[in-house]
């Protein structure tokens, strides 16, 4: 029978492992980045890739959230009169937090698994060793430009989520709650501040950074054929959700926290 | 064989436990055509791949034109990699971008011609392996296995080098395609006075490209010649390889039920 203390052991060696191999595939990454030549074309063929195609899954999104808080906020205000709090919890609640997470999430979805499943099939077929035997690094090439449209792309991303957000629930709230337009927009316009879309578009320039980051390091790092591939993809979506979730929380805390 | 242009000296390359190369010596002249024969899991593609760099040996020494490649900064290896070109097992062509940009790679990318000078060449290169100036423009996905082949060929070609690899030329061709394969081969490497090595276990291949051979077995060479030598090598695991047959000193590792 294998010693309990042994199984633990091998766990938190192969976490470690994993742990600093990822860290130096980030460093390498950001140490390129830091070097030109930086292959500009590629990164727009990846911004439009990143950003313009998650607009309807980012939108849709958003104006289903944002409604469906309008709805939940009034239901809960009206218990004691307090039908007025929806614009102001409705902003802050999308701007702060559910327009970067929950866009990330989609955005991480459709992207990081694109991505795994891309350069993964790259490995498996040899094309990534192809780019080294003609010139070409496969950092610069490759996992450069993701990096760069990634983090580039999610605050535009996340802004268009969060106007749209806003939208949603101030349609529902005056169309079917029969809220004033007019003051709804005010109480919006006076609730949020300067600090609420700063720290929201750190939020998505960081969720960018995570999401092409797992997306390339799985599907670098794929090995044994379709099946690793599957398991790249896989382990690249799960990943970038688990580091945006970590990540929002540490800068919510890091933005919000000293707030009484 | 003063200076030869590739040279291992006691490779030795591990993945965990298992033990691919232990200690390849092995040399290639200038301008010389080396085949490297073996069962498949030999290492030969190991050996391959350390000589470029891909991977990094365990232990030994890979002299390229005098220079020791496992001891080299990133841009040495930059430098030293120009002078290569390969044509990899499956084609390995990028299939984000057209066939004539596949070709060009190499120039563009590494020696940062411009667009349409690089198409021109590519179209050139694509010619001399028989391919119609059409299939320039086609996807690498819309052809068929030969012609990948030949566009591979066409790629490893294109920026010149003084060094190609094939990692099996002809696996997965028919027979005829994979003649034609070896004869572009043979017809670009004299243009090129290219210096060559080939892994493979095709034997009519090996043959037809060979200058000298070698035979990789369980991680070291076991035999090296002249390509007339090999059928009287006097070695029994050679004559076994060469000749095809299941029965003699190499055993496979099926389970026999």
């Amino acid at each position: 029978m294998p010693n309990p203390l042994q199984i633990i052991g091998r766990i938190f060696l192969s976490a470690f492992a994993e742990i600093g191999k990822l860290s130096k595939f980030a460093g390498t990454s950001l140490s390129h980045i830091a070097r030109p030549p930086i292959y500009w074309r590629l990164v727009a063929k990846q911004m439009w890739l990143i950003g313009y195609n998650s607009l309807p899954v980012v939108g849709m999104t958003a104006l289903f959230t944002g409604a469906a808080l309008a709805q939940q906020i009034y239901v809960g205000g009206s218990r004691f009169n307090a039908e007025s709090v929806v614009p102001g919890v409705v902003v802050i609640a999308i701007v702060r937090e559910l327009g970067p997470v929950l866009g990330g999430l989609m955005v991480a979805g459709r992207v990081s698994s694109a991505m795994a499943a891309e350069l993964g099939t790259m490995r498996v077929t040899e094309q990534i060793d192809a780019l080294t035997t003609l010139s070409t690094d496969p950092y610069k090439y490759l996992i450069v430009p993701r990096i760069i449209a990634s983090v580039l792309t999610l605050p535009l991303l996340v802004i268009v989520a969060n106007l749209i957000g806003v939208l949603g629930g101030y349609v529902l709230a005056t169309e079917r709650l029969g809220l004033n337009a007019g003051i709804y927009l005010q109480i919006t316009v006076d609730f949020i501040e300067q600090a609420d879309v700063v720290s929201s578009l750190i939020k998505a320039a960081f969720f960018g950074f995570m999401i092409a980051l797992m997306g390339s390091y799985h599907g670098f790092n794929s090995r044994g054929g379709a099946q690793g591939v599957g398991k790249a993809t896989t382990n690249a979506v799960v990943s970038a959700f688990i580091m945006i979730l970590l990540t929002n929380l540490i800068i919510t805390v890091v933005v919000f926290g000293g707030r009484g | 064989m003063a200076n030869p242009m590739i040279s291992l000296q006691n490779v030795c390359k591990s993945f965990g436990p298992k033990h691919i190369l232990k200690g390849i010596n092995l040399s290639v002249d200038k301008g010389q055509s080396l085949v490297i024969i073996g069962g498949s899991g030999t290492g030969k593609s190991v050996t391959l791949k350390c000589i470029l760099g891909l991977l990094t040996p365990d232990s030994g020494s890979i002299f390229v034109n005098g220079q020791d490649v496992t001891k080299i900064s990133a841009n040495g290896r930059k430098k030293i990699l120009s002078k290569f070109g390969m044509l990899f097992q499956g084609g390995a062509l990028f299939d984000s971008i057209p066939v004539w940009e596949n070709v060009a790679f190499g120039l563009i990318q590494g020696k940062g011609l411009n667009k349409k000078d690089a198409q021109e060449i590519a179209l050139e290169k694509l010619r001399r392996v028989g391919l119609a100036r059409d299939v320039g423009f086609l996807s690498p996905s819309e052809l068929s296995g030969g012609m990948q082949k030949r566009v591979g060929l066409a790629r490893a070609i294109a920026s010149e080098p003084e060094i190609i690899f094939f990692d099996e030329p002809t696996t997965g061709l028919d027979p005829i395609m994979a003649d034609v394969i070896n004869d572009l081969i043979v017809e670009c490497v004299k243009d090129l006075g290219a210096t060559t090595l080939t892994i493979t276990h095709d034997m009519a291949s090996a043959r037809k490209i060979a200058d000298r051979m070698a035979m990789l077995y369980q991680g070291k060479i076991i035999w090296e010649g002249a390509k007339t030598d090999i059928d009287h090598s006097g070695n029994d695991h050679v004559d076994q390889f060469i000749h095809g047959r299941a029965e003699g000193p190499i055993q496979m590792e099926i389970l026999k039920t």
